[in-house]
């Protein structure tokens, strides 16, 4: 039976204004609203979906954040057979270092046969955590999968390119990919189910007692992007403007 | 949208069948006659493979699995039409398409447009996916400050619950703002809730998402219990018809009354407070919610009639057999899927009407509604310079 683990994570939402906390490397997370990793919540869907077509189980493990049991309840409502919460001081400093580390240590128990993660997160300041959490496990990574199928020990995958393009890539088991897209847009849970499973589900808790974030980089300041008064905004009609960029051009020794 | 964990059972069918009778007159269904007439008035039965009244007839033949594969239920804009020409006085909107609609919606096979609505409304407490702290942020900028329930820390008479689109949509807003110059013009004791106001969850409700629906009211019940206040007050037909007739059911009772009724029983004190503003000629919309699901008809019209120069006119189809918007039962977030299905706009018709009405002014009572008939404004030939605006927002301009 395919064993399909899948790394999930909360990170900033963004429809607040983010805030820099008072040390000037971080943000402000007392008004920090968290929501689950677009990609990993398409990774999450891509599990699922493979557990429907070919059988196995999957299991969701998540870092302790504001939020998280709302999240796996959620997961478990759609379809997970086991979620899991790494307990730490996960808000003191993480990195996706320390984030790799901690899964890689803790997924081992499970024997997974497929390591699914999003392929990217809005707080990866360290990298993105598929291909640390391939590295300290010693499986082999593709990032960028919005499609995969099994057969037996063997896993095909669709590797997206810029420029439209398209890679099959076949990979032994036991391997983690970075999902890009899930082959359908993550599925909907109607609330009463995931009320259901806050009543009967169980979180399973795995205690992470030291943080390693080395690796990671240093945040030496965190700021918004600030104005520079570089640009020229060119006011008139249309054949001012025109004469003016023409102009503009020439003195620049473009034409 | 796979339909493939809908259960095929054979008890499947009657359990639904039972499920309807739990309805309000929901045993009117036994009694269905297939006149059809539901089918007939549907703004989108010609496009449904199911209409409400072939629907009934397969669920008599045991064969309803296959009625609730079909996706046609996200068509219904649940506005009451069937409702209202049903002979057997079935409750076809509220029992037989928001049940199929929620059958759909458990075996997780609903249109993704609407999914981000459902999620914005758990996530944030409005469909619109905007910062619930943002709530009052259409009141910045006024000149007097909108008096917030929390700062306030007093009893108030009336406790104004805004809505979501009222509070969060550019256009309704402007509408809102009007609501609250008329109000504080009339000297009315009033508050809001601001970010601790949640979506009242009818359209939800509407769009088979109950639990949803059951989770944003607890939210507003346990806001109303900490306050103070003699009445709540709306704009939203929506969010009166919620708090009206479906927070009772859980045990939330408030008085409520749309804004039209509150200040039709102060017209003497808004007619004193009105100047001339010219002649014009009106012609009302009957929101859905408002109209066949509250019966009230009457209250806009008395209040319109009351501007100074106002002609009131009626298009073909008023009250009872008003046209719906398209926005309600989760039309507001199935905008391309019934588009693709029907290759026609709800409004577009709406308008068609105004325009050969000769009105200057197409006049609203929903907030579902100025943003819909505005872009339908755009696009129908001919009505190009047909005005749409809420009552509301006609009486702060004649103030």
């Amino acid at each position: 039976m395919t064993n399909i683990v899948v790394f999930a994570k909360l990170v900033p939402d963004l429809v607040e204004e983010l805030e820099i906390a008072d040390n000037g490397i971080a943000l402000d997370m007392e008004w920090l609203r968290l929501i689950i990793n677009e990609f990993d919540n398409h990774a999450v869907e891509q599990a699922l979906i493979l557990k429907e077509r070919t059988g196995g189980e999957v299991t969701v493990i998540a870092p302790q954040a504001e939020g998280v049991d709302e999240m796996l309840y959620t997961i478990a409502a759609k379809g997970a057979d086991r979620v899991m919460m790494l307990k730490g001081d996960f808000e003191a400093g993480v990195n996706n270092h320390a984030l790799a580390r901690a899964f890689a240590t803790t997924v081992q128990t499970y024997q997974p046969d497929l390591i699914l993660t999003g392929v990217q997160a809005n707080d990866d300041l360290d990298g993105a955590v598929g291909p640390l959490i391939a590295e300290y496990l010693g499986m082999p990574y593709i990032g960028y999968i919005s499609g995969v199928s099994m057969a037996g020990d063997k896993l095909s995958a669709q590797k997206e390119y810029p420029g439209g393009l398209i890679a099959e890539m076949e990979v032994a088991l036991p391997a983690v990919l970075g999902i890009q897209a899930g082959e359908e847009p993550p599925r909907y849970v109607a609330i009463s189910k995931v009320r259901q499973m806050m009543k009967t589900a169980t979180i399973d808790e795995y205690d992470v007692a030291e943080l390693n974030t080395s690796g990671g980089v240093t945040a030496n300041r965190m700021y918004a992007p600030e104005v520079s008064e570089r640009a020229e905004m060119l006011a008139g009609d249309e054949d001012e403007v025109a004469t003016r960029l023409v102009e503009i051009f020439k003195e620049a020794g473009l034409v | 949208m796979a339909a493939n964990s809908i259960s095929r059972s054979p008890s499947f069918t009657q359990e639904f069948y039972q499920s309807l009778f739990k309805v309000i007159d929901g045993e009117n269904i036994k009694t269905c006659l297939q006149c059809a007439n539901c089918s007939g008035v549907c703004p989108f039965g010609h496009v449904m493979d199911f209409p409400p009244g072939r629907m009934i007839s397969w669920l008599r033949a045991g064969i309803f699995d296959e009625v609730i594969k079909a996706d046609s239920v996200w068509m219904c804009v649940s506005c009451y039409a069937c409702v209202e020409v049903c002979p057997k006085n079935i409750p076809l909107t509220p029992g037989l398409m928001t049940r199929a609609k929620e059958e759909l919606l458990l075996a997780g096979n609903i249109p993704t447009e609407l999914q981000s609505a459902l999620e914005f409304s758990q996530r944030y407490g409005n469909p619109l996916g905007e910062s619930p702290r943002k709530r009052a942020d259409w009141a910045k900028g006024l000149e007097t400050e909108v008096p917030i329930m929390r700062k306030l820390n007093r009893p108030v008479d009336v406790l104004w619950f805004v809505g979501d689109y009222a509070s969060y949509h550019p256009r309704v807003q402007q509408t809102t703002r009007a609501f609250f110059k008329v109000l504080t013009a009339l000297g009315v004791d009033f508050a809001i809730l601001g970010p601790e106001e949640s979506s009242d969850g009818d359209s939800q409700r509407m769009a088979g998402e109950r639990g949803l629906f059951e989770m944003l009211a607890e939210k507003n019940a346990k806001v109303f219990e900490k306050y103070e206040f003699g009445e709540i007050i709306t704009t939203d037909p929506h969010a009166y018809n919620a708090i009206k007739n479906e927070y009772p059911t859980l045990g939330i009772e408030y008085p409520v009354r749309h804004y039209t009724e509150f200040l039709v029983e102060r017209i003497d004190d808004i007619k004193a407070l009105f100047k001339g503003n010219g002649e014009m000629r009106i012609t009302y919309h009957d929101p859905c919610y408002l109209g066949r699901a509250n019966g009230i008809y009457d209250a806009p019209r008395e209040l319109l009639e009351a501007i100074p120069g106002v002609e009131l006119v009626e298009m073909p189809h008023s009250r009872t057999t008003s046209l719906c918007c398209g926005g309600g039962g989760g039309g507001m977030w199935l905008d391309g899927f019934q588009w693709e299905k029907a290759h026609v706009r709800l409004s577009d018709w709406r308008v068609k009407e105004a325009v050969d009405t000769e009105a200057s002014i197409l006049a609203v009572a929903c907030p579902y509604e100025p943003p819909r008939f505005e872009d339908s404004v755009k696009t129908v030939a001919g009505a190009e310079k047909l005005i749409v605006k809420d009552i509301i927002e006609l009486l702060a301009e004649a103030i």
